[in-house]
């Protein structure tokens, strides 16, 4: 076995006798120069999952680039390998549909930093030949661009004709903007911020802490001692949950009706319906996530704010930018409320930008970018094309 | 400069602004619809044409057609601009329904190098028949809503907005008038005249 196969220690999902045994491609990069981090820390081996869709044409002129969100993965048409349900925009990317892969060539890679295949602290660190754990570098949205980028480089692509992502994913579109302006002809952000609110750190906050605070965490080395602090990740992911939806959606779906029993039982089983869905999400979600990758990610999230970078001023961030973007946010989203998605668009047009703005009306709350929302894909479909006719992309000849 | 013949025909006062405008300039339409001066502007005119809407399905016809639209409010939005990012300004049919329109004008003005105005004119002689006669807010074709619900709530003549572009230190660079049959005719001096049978003025302003 090469270091170029070295397990990691911990992994439960991704090998089999030493042999990677998910689908999809992994490549290492970052052989000849490391990967330099925001924390300073710099990365001389870098993993990185990813999937393509469709075909590159002869000019690498029609390739796209999907940034997933915190618990998603590169796994997004197929049916999931772990869980078997369907690819997290299976409905948005496929032949035909709004992402079409008859016209273009679709990217999605794992993020630095996650679970399915791309480095992160459940990793062999290569000095230490041990897990990473916990002295895993803290990563941020902008090392999991440049780690996408170093993929882009090595597929040959020089300018990614569309950047896409929604939630976590608009915050690396946003970067890719910023730190590559001249290789993205489009950027699309959908319900996203360009930094994080108090609001946002605090539920990230809870997460880390239900995590943290199960004695099976062992801080942080609980693949060394056998065990997994699935209790905490899935209480993470219940609370997590809840501000992924919107009263109105929890309201219509579950109202206050009773799990598989005509009345309560005065104690403290799952009695409502809401109560069994949130318990049942939290216990499928830790069989294909990491605790520790769930603390790095959401700290990654925490730390985003491009103004910050900038003297506080958001526009100068966009000054003179050549990309062309395309905002979007839904009515009901509370935790990436229309209002911060507004914030990316006013300081895009204070650098004159060229940006399109749509507020999407839907009662799912921030999910709803997940979700069959036929206005949504329409106003995607449709800048899509209008971006194609811009850069000249023919129609695929049918 | 000839127009090419257009084949979504757009309205007339439109066609009117889209004339007024320069080949390859960049242009924000405040208040911009469903994209039709747009998509014009854009096709064949070969301008870097930007979009301003406030209702949800025009901006959602613009961007899905492949226009770079902001749902957003023109009262409130145009001062996220800097100072002369555009060629030109527009704002078609849209200033009498402003709260501030002196207000909206100066931004106008301010983030572009020209503006374009086109305003119904209060003072057609049709409109002053229906007040004298009937003594009764006018109503028409063209503004068929009752006062209380009328989304016009500054309406203003053709004398009235040259006098404000004076007072404002602007210069009028072009300026037509739309009779009752839609053609256009020059301003020009003759303010009188086009204040009697003007249905609507088309002003191209500079600093």
């Amino acid at each position: 076995m090469t270091a170029d196969d070295t397990p990691p220690a911990g992994s439960d999902l991704a090998y089999a006798n030493g042999e990677w045994t998910l689908p999809g491609e992994r490549v290492r990069l970052a052989k000849g120069a490391p990967l330099r981090l925001d924390s300073g820390v710099e990365l001389h081996d870098v993993h990185v999952a990813y999937q393509t869709w469709g075909e590159l044409n002869a000019e690498k002129s029609n390739a796209i680039l999907v940034c997933h969100a915190l618990t998603g993965d590169h796994y997004m048409v197929e049916d999931h390998p772990v869980t078997g349900k369907a690819g997290w925009w299976s409905q948005v990317v496929g032949p035909g549909r709004v992402i079409d892969t008859d016209r273009y060539f679709v990217i999605c890679s794992n993020i630095l930093g996650g679970c399915m295949g791309t480095t992160g602290p459940q990793d062999i660190n290569p000095d230490t030949g041990k897990e990473w754990g916990l002295d895993f570098p803290v990563i941020t949205i902008g090392d999991m661009v440049r780690a996408q980028k170093l993929l882009i480089d090595h597929l040959g692509i020089k300018s990614l004709f569309a950047v896409i992502g929604g939630s976590m994913g608009g915050m690396q579109v946003l970067e890719w903007a910023c730190q590559f302006p001249d290789n993205v002809f489009a950027a699309i952000p959908i319900a996203t911020a360009a930094r994080h609110s108090a609001q946002n750190i605090a539920f990230n906050e809870v997460g880390r802490q239900a995590i943290m605070s199960d004695p099976d965490w062992c801080g942080g080395n609980y693949h060394a001692e056998g065990k997994r602090p699935h209790r905490g990740l899935a209480v993470a992911r219940m609370a997590a949950h809840i501000t992924y939806l919107s009263e109105a959606a929890l309201t219509r779906k579950f109202g206050r009706n009773l799990q598989d029993r005509d009345a309560v039982t005065y104690g403290f089983d799952a009695d409502f319906q809401v109560e069994s869905y949130l318990r049942h999400q939290g216990s499928t979600f830790v069989d294909r996530f990491d605790a520790n990758a769930y603390l790095y990610i959401t700290r990654a999230m925490d730390y985003f704010d491009i103004a910050q970078r900038h003297g506080g001023h958001l526009s100068d961030a966009f000054t003179d930018t050549p990309v062309r973007f395309l905002v979007m946010s839904f009515t009901s989203d509370w935790l990436y409320p229309t209002r911060d998605n507004r914030e990316i668009v006013h300081a895009l047009n204070a650098g004159a930008a060229n940006v399109s703005f749509v507020e999407i009306a839907s009662d799912k709350g921030h999910d709803a970018f997940l979700l069959d929302e036929p206005e949504f894909h329409k106003v995607l479909e449709g800048f899509l094309e209008g971006c194609a006719e811009h850069r000249g992309l023919r129609r695929k000849s049918p | 400069m000839m127009t090419p013949a257009n084949p979504k025909g757009i309205r007339v006062d439109l066609q009117l602004i889209a004339d007024m405008i320069e080949p390859g300039t960049r242009v924000l339409d405040a208040g911009c619809g469903h994209g039709d001066l747009l998509e014009y502007l854009w096709r064949f005119k070969q301008v870097d044409a930007r979009g301003i809407e406030i209702s949800t399905q025009g901006v959602q016809a613009c961007v899905s057609a492949g226009l770079s639209v902001v749902q957003g409010d023109v009262e409130t939005d145009l001062k996220d601009y800097p100072d002369d990012a555009f060629d030109y300004v527009i704002l078609s049919q849209t200033l009498q329904a402003m709260h501030e329109p002196r207000e909206v004008l100066g931004q106008m003005m301010r983030i572009g190098k020209h503006a374009i105005v086109s305003l119904p004119n209060f003072a057609y002689w049709r409109l002053r028949l229906y007040l004298m006669l009937k003594g009764r807010m006018p109503m028409s074709e063209s503004l068929p809503y009752e006062w209380y619900n009328t989304p016009n709530i500054h309406f203003c003549t053709i004398r009235d907005f040259v006098a404000l572009v004076g007072e404002m230190g602007l210069t009028i660079e072009q300026s037509l008038f739309l009779d009752e049959e839609g053609t256009s005719k020059t301003i020009g001096n003759s303010v009188a005249v086009a204040n009697w049978f003007g249905e609507q003025g088309v002003f191209l302003l500079r600093k």
